[in-house]
């Protein structure tokens, strides 16, 4: 993954992606279905953006079925929060010092 | 920088996305300001109408009635009770609603559940303590009761919503310690606790995030 000398990653510029690693950095989990509602995207997009942060280890994914129900929810991962941390921290510096 | 306005934008979407699904913001002051003055009005009703006037209530006071008065009164003053808290919750469920549709928001997400399970579990086992006080005639439990678990059900669910509930729950926890200690002076401290100090916060709360 790609960072510059700041910390800030230009995966993140994508804003479903940055909304999606906010929610998880503050919660444990959060399943599909809360997730789509909370950043109001649609399921395919949320799907490929997901997949992307699962393929470079951002995030989990935990399945599960509540009864017959399959139910899907998604946490960060150690390397997922220090990339994401670093690239917050990066953006607040930045306007810090304009 | 030509950056400079989307950086400003990401971290106001990461402060909004982070705050929104960590904390229950539908919560209304007009939910505290209604219960109080439904709480008040119930502490009226049953001092002016069930208890000749009385609000100090000395330890012989019951001695008065005889056993089938002192049967009606219990069942009346559990029917005020019952209604009280029926009313004031209903309350408090439509005025988040309203608050919710207001600012956009979602009522039922992860953390609207969470906060409602640490809400609802001092509440029940404090309803099941009444419930057995009740029966064991402790009376002067009662009343203490309600604001002591009402106050823990508050401090447990504050790390879901505005921390000012903390501050609320502790004031009712100290309220109904009190009431345990000054069984006479009950009446007037849980009309303190479930009115007065529910219109002053939510009062307070209403023009701090809903103004």
């Amino acid at each position: 993954m790609k960072v510059d000398i700041y910390g800030l990653s230009k995966y993140f510029e994508n804003r479903i992606r940055l909304g999606i690693m906010s929610i998880l950095i503050v919660n444990d989990s959060y399943d599909f279905n809360s997730l789509k509602s909370a950043l109001g995207v649609t399921d395919g997009n949320l799907a490929s953006h997901l997949r992307s942060l699962e393929e470079n280890e951002l995030i989990k994914v935990n399945k599960k079925f509540i009864g017959k129900k399959p139910n899907t929810s998604y946490s960060a991962t150690v390397k997922g929060e220090k990339l994401f941390r670093n690239h917050l921290k990066a953006l607040e510096e930045i306007i810090r010092k304009q | 920088m030509e950056n400079q306005s989307e950086y400003i934008e990401d971290l106001r979407i990461i402060k909004k996305v982070m705050e929104e699904s960590s904390r229950f913001l539908s919560l209304s002051g007009l939910s505290g300001i209604f219960a109080g003055l439904i709480a008040i009005a119930g502490a009226a009703v049953a001092v002016f109408v069930f208890l000749d006037g009385r609000f100090i209530l000395s330890g012989n006071f019951f001695n008065s009635y005889t056993a089938p008065e002192l049967n009606l009164l219990k069942i009346n003053l559990t029917v005020l009770a019952i209604s009280v808290l029926v009313l004031a919750l209903a309350m408090s469920i439509w005025f988040s609603w309203r608050k919710s549709v207001k600012m956009g928001l979602r009522m039922w997400t992860p953390v609207s559940r969470r906060f409602l399970t640490n809400l609802i579990a001092p509440l029940v086992s404090g309803g099941i303590l009444i419930t057995i006080l009740f029966f064991h005639q402790q009376w002067q439990l009662v009343l203490p009761s309600m604001l002591i678990f009402y106050g823990l059900a508050l401090v447990s669910a504050t790390k879901f919503t505005y921390n000012d509930i903390f501050y609320l729950g502790l004031i009712e926890i100290v309220s109904g310690l009190l009431a345990a200690a000054l069984p006479a002076y009950g009446i007037i401290l849980w009309s303190f606790g479930f009115g007065l100090l529910h219109i002053a916060y939510g009062l307070m709360m209403y023009r701090k995030y809903e103004r």
